[in-house]
């Protein structure tokens, strides 16, 4: 039976969900149902909360922040029993997903005719859900190894073909759903060795699409890896297929939802960042204050000793991984940080911990604390405690927090956490530790250009290229403070916008004497359509991180530069507001840009700089070779 | 389990699949009796109640089934197996 163990039950499904339908006003109904969202429900109660969801009108859902996908599924296999799952699955996420469901086994035709539904959908994802009958049905059981790999290659080319389509003629990000293996065992033990028979040939298969699909910049949605460590009939079940053609069982739908959004939101951005860790009977065994150093349960010799040990060490792979890690504990301080000093058997070390957040202090208020000083979201963090009732005052108080349901037995701490929690997000940990570091030497220093000049800033900057594309998206989508237009983009649009002769993409960097902050601002700009020598500011945005570090007179120095080696004369900008860009509402005025009267949107404001008047705006920054 | 308590759980189930809570289901009731209980619900319907009542159906039964009666009497001959 395959379950999300890691969330918890509802106190009372249906009683919850009749209280969020009695519930008038439209924004708070939805905020109820994202709520009930988090919990473990089943396959039917997934449904019923699919259909209170639909109670929420489209035109009622804009402006609270849920960001709306359109995705469409192509499949060989009847899907409709999925739809609510991936909807739920995306309002655990505040993401309001619209699916289309193309007509069973047509997503050939549906993908090559310009008047398809598919078409008019216009869909941000594609998800394509084969199964591997097409693909190996014409493979006799005699095939040599030959024929099987000619047989193979040629579907995996069917595929590309396909995935080429859906990106080219749609500018869809493709997620392509691996093989399950249905097919049953003719030469038992020996059927990996047969080049015919059908479990290699779906092996196979499987190993091919993850390299090509690797290649092609395909998302991969491994339900072969799943149902291996599941189970294959908790799954497939023969009688839905046979009755229904149903693949995917109805009891693995709620995963399946859950595997796919997941999937839509690392792409957006929205991975987890942060690991939370509690620190008595969580990552050592007994309370620190009451045994002492030398009495708790940790490492070699004993099997529960062993078990936290083991989450320590999944803990240091997902910081290599690029997951930050953070404490938050009610302890004495100085009892903690003699463990992580002096106890051999610790695995995790106290410089591995961004934040480490151990006092008395309620623990919803420490995470707050961890997420502010981290310059990340609450929704970022993951809080790992074995306490059932700080979970659930977390829970309570702080609803975006993912907080995994333990086992009560701490055997199964790693197993839990990582079911919960498997991100792709990149190297950043080494940054956050870093920011920490920084404000320790702000209120050090006297004087804020003192603090800017100590920093010892280097700039790397250069056009978007395909090779910054995945983190520039993720900078945009996911920027709200410094963002000046707030407008979205899919990978594709900004390689688009990057590829466009008529256009300049910049794209900066920023090291400092603690560590390099990675790519950290972006700025679109694109000739102006009435005016070749003004180009317009289409977006720009900066991460929170490098705030108040004369990073945008910098960026606006090379803007400037890189519009005049272009001929221009003049820049233009519009500033959109928003309830959290308050933070540079200031910003064109500060870089000696002028406003410009006249008709824009509420809210909106537009500026302009002449350049021939632009004096380059002084900096602690120096510029590293241009890429 | 009685008849009626077995009436109430499909009846539940097929209220909660469908969004519909004025569905009451009898013995006598056939699936084209019911609005949008078309072949797609049926099997959805049936998986549910065999994940409620942890028991599975044949496929041979659920395509004869014509009546919830007969359901009910398929479900509790399979209950009383277990």
């Amino acid at each position: 039976m395959v379950t999300m163990h890691w969330l918890h039950r509802p106190a009372d499904f249906r009683q919850s969900l009749k209280s969020a339908l009695a519930t008038a006003q439209p924004a708070e109904r939805l905020q109820q149902l994202a709520a009930l969202a988090q919990h473990r429900i089943g396959f039917v109660e997934t449904i019923q909360l699919d259909n209170a969801l639909k109670s929420v009108a489209t035109g009622e859902q804009a402006g609270i922040g849920f960001t709306r996908i359109r995705l469409a599924i192509l499949s060989s296999s009847t899907i409709d029993h999925l739809l609510p799952a991936i909807r739920v699955a995306g309002l655990r996420r505040r993401q309001l997903i619209e699916v289309h469901a193309g007509q069973f086994g047509q997503y050939r035709q549906e993908l090559m005719d310009p008047a398809s539904a598919l078409h008019a959908f216009r869909p941000e994802l594609i998800l394509l859900s084969l199964t591997p009958h097409d693909a190996i049905a014409g493979v006799p059981l005699t095939a040599s190894a030959e024929h099987a790999k000619q047989a193979i290659t040629a579907a995996i080319a069917d595929l590309r073909e396909l995935w080429r389509r859906a990106r080219d003629d749609f500018g869809a990000t493709v997620i392509q759903q691996s093989y399950l293996d249905v097919t049953e065992q003719v030469f038992g033990s020996y059927d990996r060795l047969v080049p015919g028979a059908p479990a290699r040939l779906v092996a196979d298969l499987n190993d091919l699409l993850a390299e090509a699909a690797s290649q092609s910049g395909v998302l991969l949605l491994d339900v072969a890896r799943s149902s291996a460590r599941d189970g294959i009939d908790a799954w497939f079940d023969i009688a839905r297929w046979l009755q229904g053609k149903i693949e995917i069982a109805p009891q693995a739908a709620p995963l399946y939802g859950d595997l796919v959004g997941r999937l839509i939101a690392a792409q957006r951005g929205l991975s987890k960042k942060c690991l939370v860790l509690d620190l008595d009977n969580t990552i050592w065994g007994g309370v620190i204050g009451d045994v002492g150093l030398e009495g708790i349960v940790l490492g070699e010799g004993s099997a529960a000793g062993e078990a936290h040990h083991a989450l320590q060490r999944y803990a240091r792979s997902l910081k290599e991984r690029g997951i930050i890690l953070a404490v938050c504990s009610k302890n004495e301080a100085a009892i903690a940080e003699s463990a992580f000093r002096d106890h051999p058997e610790m695995i995790l070390q106290r410089k591995d911990i961004a934040a480490f957040m151990v006092n008395w202090t309620d623990k919803a208020t420490n995470l707050e604390s961890i997420a502010a000083q981290l310059n990340i979201g609450l929704d970022s963090l993951v809080f790992v405690d074995d306490n059932p009732a700080e979970r659930a005052r977390v829970r309570e108080s702080l609803p975006m927090v993912a907080v995994p349901e333990l086992p009560e037995d701490p055997a199964g701490y790693v197993r839990c956490i990582a079911d919960a929690f498997t991100e792709e997000d990149r190297q950043r940990v080494g940054q956050y530790a870093a920011n920490i570091d920084r404000e320790a030497l702000r209120s050090t220093f006297q004087s804020m250009d003192d603090f800017l000049r100590g920093l010892d800033m280097s700039l790397t900057f250069g056009p978007v290229t395909p090779v910054e594309l995945s983190r520039v998206t993720q900078l945009i989508n996911k920027t709200n403070q410094f963002n000046t237009t707030t407008r979205r983009y899919t990978a594709e649009e900004i390689a688009a916008l990057a590829e466009a002769p008529q256009n300049i993409t910049l794209q900066l960097r920023l090291a400092d004497r603690f560590g390099d902050n990675g790519l950290v601002s972006v700025m679109i700009l694109c000739q102006n359509h009435d005016d070749p020598k003004v180009f317009d500011i289409v977006n720009w945005v900066m991460s929170c991180r490098v705030f108040g570090r004369q990073l945008e007179h910098e960026t606006m120095n090379i803007a400037v530069e890189s519009a005049r080696a272009r001929g221009a004369h003049g820049l233009r900008a519009d500033l959109i507001a928003t309830a959290k860009n308050g933070v540079i509402k200031d910003l064109y005025g500060g870089l000696g840009f002028s406003p410009v009267p006249g008709q824009t949107a509420a809210g909106t404001s537009r500026w302009k700089v002449d350049l021939a008047a632009y004096t380059a705006l002084p900096t602690f920054i120096s510029r590293r070779a241009t890429a | 389990m009685t008849d009626q308590e077995l009436l109430d759980i499909f009846t539940r189930t097929l209220n909660d699949l469908l969004a519909d809570d004025t569905i009451v289901l009898s013995m006598e009731t056939r699936r084209s009796d019911v609005p949008n209980w078309d072949s797609f619900s049926y099997v959805t319907f049936i998986a549910a109640v065999e994940m409620e009542l942890d028991i599975r159906f044949r496929v041979a039964a659920v395509e004869a089934f014509a009546t919830v009666g007969d359901i009910v009497a398929e479900t509790r001959t399979l209950l009383k197996k277990k």
